[in-house]
């Protein structure tokens, strides 16, 4: 399982503030479709090669990861844009792709979750008018992000039990029994973890971060 | 969505005598029609005390009653006189509560991020919030681990986790549910080492029974009844006197 997670560092990457990161990587988004040339979009991948290597100082397994998750995407594009337009085309989008791509993997890399999730909560702020928690949603990001991997097991794990009692894991039949226990192990745990939530005070809520509007 | 003000909850807590301990008077539960405790009184003051029982005797059940996770369908359950019903929320910052699964406690995608998740809730500063998390992680051997994805440590590590993110919140009183069914020797034994080292008063639902070693007062459950209550040596061997029977 290879979600691009925090990588521990004390450089000038790691210590920016998370809402810098996120808006840098807005920006860089917004000017890649904005200068439509491959100069400038090669010029930005080196760039966020840069940054990665050796300012954040990243292993470059890190980036090379990512790189290998969008392979396909990008052979994908390059192939339609061939048949389609023409090849410097397809080039340029791909290179924008992965220039997005990586750039993503520096921040996620060089910034806690923690902090990721507090830049979620401040610009869920205004949504309290509608009686949304802010907190509650930076929780429910956090959670995603735990439980990826520990599904990602748990099916693996049902996945062998059906391999070990000679169940074939192949097609249309195998997805079904795997997504159906995998299921009903989901709920179990999705109770398990609500206990736990309210084991360690999830509705205690006392910060001011916390704390909804106190009542005229 | 509720309104509180900030002054309430120690206000409730000021209330609270430690001395009385954990209390449950005239304590039964159904789910539905299912009757699955029934008739129980007891009050609970020892420093350590063991739960022990058959599968589905109501061992779980009653562990939950002690931080108000179940609220008993008959009677009260009461912690430091504080009853689980009315103020529960009082009562689950007295009493912390440590799961079988640490898969299922551990709620956040880093160590130490999972760690400080219960001190956020309580609104500790978060200067001070890091040096306590820092503080435990240590404690449990997970000083080198702070930044880890929590899904690459060990079974043994991810149950020290659970533990480390109750304790941190240094609750009087810890219940512990088959904290150790799911580790191997080594780990269970750290387990171990780990609730005989506290100095909070402790709970454990066990189907380990060496566990219990050194134990003050070990429970009996079965059929949703204390079938016995005494020492661990006696206590034990009541229990085994009883499965033996089936
Ligand atoms: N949420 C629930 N809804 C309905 N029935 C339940 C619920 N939780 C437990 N039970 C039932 O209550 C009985 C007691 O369950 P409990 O979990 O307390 O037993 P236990 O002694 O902890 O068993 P084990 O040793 O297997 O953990 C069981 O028959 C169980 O099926
Ligand atoms: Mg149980």
């Amino acid at each position: 399982m290879t979600l691009a997670l925090y990588v521990p560092g004390a450089g000038v990457v790691h210590r920016l503030p998370a809402a810098v990161k996120l808006l840098a990587l807005v920006v860089l988004a917004v000017a890649l479709f904005a200068l439509p040339s491959v100069a400038a979009a090669g010029a930005a991948l080196a760039g966020v090669v840069a940054v990665g290597l050796l300012v954040a100082r990243l292993p470059v397994a890190v980036l090379a990861r990512q790189a290998r998750a969008v392979v396909w995407w990008l052979g994908a594009l390059l192939a339609v844009h061939a048949l389609t337009t023409d090849l410097r085309t397809g080039a340029h989008v791909a290179l924008r792709l992965l220039t997005l791509v990586l750039a993503a993997a520096v921040v996620t890399a060089t910034t806690r979750v923690s902090e990721m999730v507090r830049v979620v909560e401040a610009l869920c702020t205004p949504l309290r008018l509608v009686g949304v928690r802010p907190a509650r949603v930076g929780l429910a990001v956090a959670m995603a992000l735990r439980f990826i991997p520990v599904l990602v097991e748990r099916a693996d794990r049902i996945r062998a039990a059906q391999a070990a009692r000679g169940g074939s894991a192949r097609g249309v039949r195998a997805l079904r029994t795997t997504v159906a226990p995998l299921l009903v192990q989901v709920l179990q745990m999705a109770h398990d973890v609500s206990e736990a939530l309210d084991a360690r005070g999830a509705d205690d809520d006392p910060s001011p971060r916390h704390r909804p509007q106190e009542a005229p | 969505m509720r309104f509180r003000r900030p002054g309430a909850a120690p206000a409730a807590d000021d209330a609270a005598d430690p001395a009385r301990g954990i209390e449950l008077r005239g304590v039964g539960h159904r789910y539905g029609e299912r009757v699955v405790l029934d008739g129980i009184d007891l009050t609970l003051t020892e420093a350590r005390v063991g739960v022990v029982g058959a599968n589905g005797s109501g061992k779980s059940t009653l562990a939950r009653l002690l931080n108000g996770l179940v609220v008993p369908t008959e009677g009260r359950v009461l912690v430091d006189g504080l009853d689980t019903r009315t103020q529960v929320r009082a009562v689950r910052r007295r009493v912390g509560f440590v799961f079988q699964d640490p898969d299922a406690q551990i709620v956040h995608p880093t160590v130490a991020e999972d760690v400080a998740y219960g001190l956020e809730n309580q609104g500790v500063p978060p200067g001070e919030r890091a040096a306590r998390v820092a503080e435990v992680l240590a404690r449990y051997g997970l000083a080198g681990h702070a930044d880890h994805p929590a899904h690459l440590l060990s079974g043994g590590q991810k149950q020290l986790l659970a533990i480390a993110g109750v304790l941190v919140m240094r609750p009087a009183r810890v219940v512990f549910d088959e904290p150790t069914t799911l580790l191997d020797l080594i780990n269970a034994r750290r387990v171990a080492d780990v609730i005989a080292g506290l100095e909070q008063q402790v709970v454990v639902v066990t189907h380990q029974l060496d566990l219990l070693d050194g134990f003050d007062r070990v429970l009996v459950v079965d059929g949703g009844r204390v079938v016995e209550d005494a020492a661990p040596g006696p206590a034990v061997a009541a229990y085994r006197a009883l499965m033996a029977l089936r």
